[in-house]
């Protein structure tokens, strides 16, 4: 360090020396400046750095956790930060674009029929029951779709409304197609191109230490899965594969996968039947329905997310496969099973939005109707004074249409709610008390509890990353029609952090087999992806097909929701624009851009293949010629000493001298079962003929025995030998 | 303020700065050092060398502590590793060795200690890293790893009891596949650029290869 900093003290010495001797002449104060506004840029972005990296929350909770779990369980703290911080974006966005606006400008309480509790449930509006529920109160708020209105601009500042809401709808999903692409993108570089099995063993030897590990409990963890790791390996390595009783092994993992398959299409009806029965009970008087059967749909759908895994794990003992394999296998079925009960979700709630918009006929008949009616009514009461007061009636009492968006937004935060509450109660009860029971109760037990049954519970990571994922996807869903729900996911995961960092040090061990945590993260990160994709194309299709509801929402009165862009460059953006985006969505213009694209993905494709293919090549490259240097320098070194003619086999490292003539005999005679012979000199300790013969004899049936038990293929070349070349 | 003597010259942490990659915030100190012009790319690694100041300062004993004193102190091994991050680490010893300047290479001193942290730290290069960790598992220092430095390092990694550790033909067919795997000129020993060539292809080595004070 010393001699570093000697040299950087002289080094900064000349340079600042330097910098004066370069501004002489014309330019020297301009130059100067230059150099000032750099140096002054350049520390503006290192402070702005430091100001990012401070702001990193829980930055030390993470550490605490690090040391003591290993990286695995701590990369999915690190996982939940970054959803944490993927949703203040989201946030912030339907915020301070729709809710803000709204609130500040849009036309307060009561003022509108949408905005006001029917006069029918005006009494109930504030009880804690309904406000749970998301009706009453809540339910005629910024929170849900339903309270918008539709007027084209709102407030002094002509803030355009609808233009905003669907702007952010769109922009929410584009933002995390973005973030979570990129993400994965840097994790696809981390990779190193995924070589995964060339250097099974170094890695394992080199890199499986986990240097963050502070904690001595830990550690001997890793110790003792790093050893099983090893001889894993090495039993993998050298045992042949033997094939015992193929067609029971096959027809019992036919057999749990048909039992899985059993539970994923009973979960599904069950969810099925289970909304059916909620809309059933949305029919009938709220009064005479109890807690569970209101709560009914979302407590099936945590509790099935609950249970359904163990079952999978409890198959998976029929399967008998490799652990990581097995791991494999069941998050793909948990997976499945989550986004099969998502799906039945959506599919059933479609069902209900048909229902509603069939709905709407009906009432828009009877609200023109009732109307009619009113102003008959009020014409007839005035029927002789002519400057009565104005027709008025207040808004409460105006007949609603059902508002299926509404609906939609408040099943979406329903599901939430109850699913966190889900989640906080299983660890209480599972994590916590079963920790408590464990330490308490040990003292007064037949046998160690500690150690046998229950013991304390694992950290499971792999659950708690899809139960993360699943309710990422059901934020991105909901979040069109209820622009609260972000806000909700802030709460949640704020306070999930610090409760579950508390659970995982207080209840948790570390895990027995402790697996690397790196190239899982990208499996994660697709499933996100997936699921993010999943999410918004039922979305999307809504905005798309269907009507929005005519009395509610900002978009109402229109025939579909995008219909408000049109709008906009209608009325606001100039002429010319308009005609010139009404060109650029000429059906035969998208097409080429989509044959363009299709085109660049195929070339990309190609080229990622050949640079892999180039990769490859050069590799093989450096071998030959490490081998080729090798030889070259063993020829040199014997032409330098002088000696005799050797014989070198490159492969085996064994060589023996042999006189001029006798070497034609052994060269035809027994050269072929072996690497590359050599001429070259070599200072060699002289043997007697016989010994050599034998030793040679040897060395050829090793050869033999090598070559035919099918291990590696050796490069077999044949070098004509140069008799007395020169290049030696 | 904080009393453990940790104010570095402004100067000297700015050279500290350049030389390590110390560059992210750490754990906070609530000194503030005033007036910060002259020396540019300053606070950022202010804080994470006073940071490793301040820890390295607990170390020594008392008489030692002020800030002259203790850029010169050396601290023995055993202190070192009573650090808890270090504390667990199978290769403590081979790490320390690897570090010092001393004579004796039986101590560090602070500016060691900040080369440790300095290739540990989350923005060192994944080249420096791999070249320090080829000289911590390079047991007999000769700068290739041969067959008792891979064993020796396989028993670091197996831990200390008797039935952890592998048996001697396990061990054989481990190294004889280490070698096979990486050592491309067939030499029967891991050089560094064979070394450097398997760490660059793997995907954990880097997260993995850290130590956060």
């Amino acid at each position: 360090m010393e001699k570093k900093i000697e040299v950087l003290k002289e080094a900064k010495k000349f340079v600042s020396e330097n910098e004066g001797a370069l501004g002489k002449g014309k330019g020297k104060r301009w130059f100067a400046f230059k150099m000032m506004m750099a140096k002054k840029w350049a520390k503006f972005l290192r402070d702005f750095e430091n100001f990012k990296a401070a702001c990193v929350p829980w930055e030390n909770k993470i550490k605490a956790i690090e040391s003591q779990f290993g990286s695995s369980v701590a990369s999915y703290f690190l996982f939940l930060r970054w959803m944490y911080g993927v949703n203040m974006v989201l946030f912030i966005l339907t915020f301070s674009l729709i809710m803000l606006p709204e609130y500040l400008w849009g036309l307060p309480y009561g003022s509108l029929p949408r905005k006001t509790v029917p006069r029918a449930e005006e009494a109930s509006a504030a009880n804690f029951g309904v406000l749970y529920d998301f009706n009453g109160l809540a339910q005629y708020s910024v929170l849900f779709y339903g309270y918008y209105d539709n007027k084209r601009t709102i407030g002094w500042m002509n803030f355009r409304l609808p233009l905003s809401y669907f702007l952010v709808g769109i922009m929410c999903i584009g933002y995390s197609f973005l973030v979570v692409l990129k993400a994965m993108t840097k994790n696809i570089g981390d990779d190193g191109g995924g070589d995964d099995n060339t250097f099974n063993f170094s890695w394992k030897v080199f890199t499986s230490w986990d240097y963050l590990i502070g904690n001595p409990e830990t550690a001997d963890n890793k110790f003792n899965s790093i050893t099983m790791n090893f001889k894993e390996a090495i039993t993998e390595e050298k045992a042949a594969q033997v094939e015992e009783n193929v067609h029971l092994i096959r027809f019992l993992r036919f057999l749990a996968n048909f039992f899985v398959f059993l539970t994923l299409g009973g979960s599904g009806y069950l969810i099925f039947w289970a909304v059916k029965r909620s809309q059933e009970f949305a029919q009938q008087d709220p009064d005479t329905l109890g807690w569970w059967e209101k709560n009914e749909m979302n407590m099936v759908m945590s509790l099935l997310g609950m249970f359904c895994p163990t079952l999978f794990d409890l198959f998976a003992e029929l399967e008998d496969y490799h652990p990581l394999i097995a791991l494999k296998w069941l998050l793909g079925r948990i997976f499945a099973l989550l986004l099969g009960n998502l799906y039945v979700f959506i599919l059933a709630l479609m069902d209900e939005i048909n229902n509603k918009i069939e709905e709407e006929k009906l009432v828009k008949a009877n609200i023109t109707l009732w109307e009619a009616n009113m102003i008959k009514a009020y014409n007839a009461s005035f029927s002789e004074n002519s400057t009565g007061p104005p027709f008025f009636v207040h808004p409460a009492d105006v007949p609603r249409g059902p508002c299926w968006e509404t609906m939609v937004g408040q099943e979406f935060v329903r599901l939430t709610v109850s699913d966190v509450l889900t989640t906080y109660v299983t660890i209480l009860i599972g994590d916590f008390l079963r920790a408590c029971f464990v330490r308490f109760c040990n003292y007064c037990w037949c046998w160690d509890l500690e150690y046998g049954y229950p013991s304390y519970t694992e950290f499971d990571i792999s659950g708690n990353v899809l139960a993360l994922i699943f309710n990422q996807g059901m934020i991105w869903m909901g979040s069109f029609f209820a622009p609260s729900l972000p806000g909700i996911n802030i709460l949640r995961l704020h306070t999930s952090m610090y409760f579950q960092c508390w659970a995982v040090m207080c209840c948790n061990v570390p895990e027995a087999r402790v697996f690397k945590a790196s190239r899982s993260n990208n499996f994660y990160l697709g499933m996100l992806l997936l699921i993010l994709f999943l999410s918004t194309m039922p979305v999307l299709y809504m905005i798309v097909s269907l009507p929005p509801s005519f009395d509610c929402g900002p978009f109402s009165g229109k025939n579909r929701m995008f219909e408000v862009i049109g709008e906009t460059l209608e009325h606001d953006f100039p002429s010319w624009m308009a005609k010139i985006l009404r060109q650029l969505s000429n059906p035969g213009l998208v097409i080429a851009v989509i044959l363009v694209m299709i085109l660049a993905i195929y070339y990309l494709n190609a080229t990622a293949k050949g640079q892999k293919a180039a990769n490859l090549d050069l590799k093989k490259k450096m071998k030959m010629q490490a081998l080729e240097n090798k030889m070259r320098n063993k020829k040199m070194a014997a032409a330098r000493a002088g000696g005799r003619y050797v014989y070198v086999c490159n492969v085996c490292n064994f060589s023996f001298s042999f006189s001029f003539f006798l070497s034609f005999f052994f060269f035809f005679a027994f050269s072929p079962l072996d690497g590359e012979w050599h001429y070259c000199r070599e200072q060699v300790i002289p043997q007697s003929l016989p010994s050599t013969f034998l030793a040679l004899l040897r060395h050829h049936i090793q050869g033999i025995w090598l070559f035919s038990s099918g291990r590696k293929k050796r490069e077999m070349k044949m070098w004509a030998y140069k008799l007395g070349s020169s290049d030696f | 303020m904080g009393g453990s003597g940790s104010r570095l010259s402004k100067e000297l942490l700015a050279e500290y700065q350049d030389l390590t990659f110390l560059t992210k915030q750490e754990i906070l100190l609530r000194e503030v050092l005033d007036n910060e012009t002259g020396s540019e790319r300053f606070g950022d690694c202010l804080r994470q060398h006073s940071e490793a100041h301040r820890r390295f300062c607990e170390l020594l004993p008392q008489e030692q502590r002020s800030v002259e004193s203790s850029l010169r102190a050396q601290v023995p091994f055993e202190q070192i590793l009573s650090l808890p991050e270090l504390k667990a680490n199978p290769f403590k010893e081979r790490i320390c060795r690897v570090f010092s300047t001393s004579p004796a290479k039986d101590s560090l001193s602070f500016e060691d200690f900040l080369d440790l942290l300095s290739v540990f730290s989350d923005t060192a290069t994944p080249d420096i890293k791999s070249h320090y960790a080829f000289r911590i598992f390079d047991f007999d220092d000769d700068g290739t790893l041969n067959r008792e430095d891979l064993s020796r390092l396989v028993n670091c990694l197996t831990g200390e009891g008797e039935d952890t550790r592998l048996s001697a033909s396990e061990m054989k067919q481990l190294i004889d596949n280490i070698l096979e795997e990486s050592d491309i000129d067939r030499d029967g020993t891991i050089n560094l650029s064979e070394f450097q060539h398997v760490i660059s292809r793997s995907p954990d080595f880097a997260s993995s290869f850290k130590i956060v004070l």
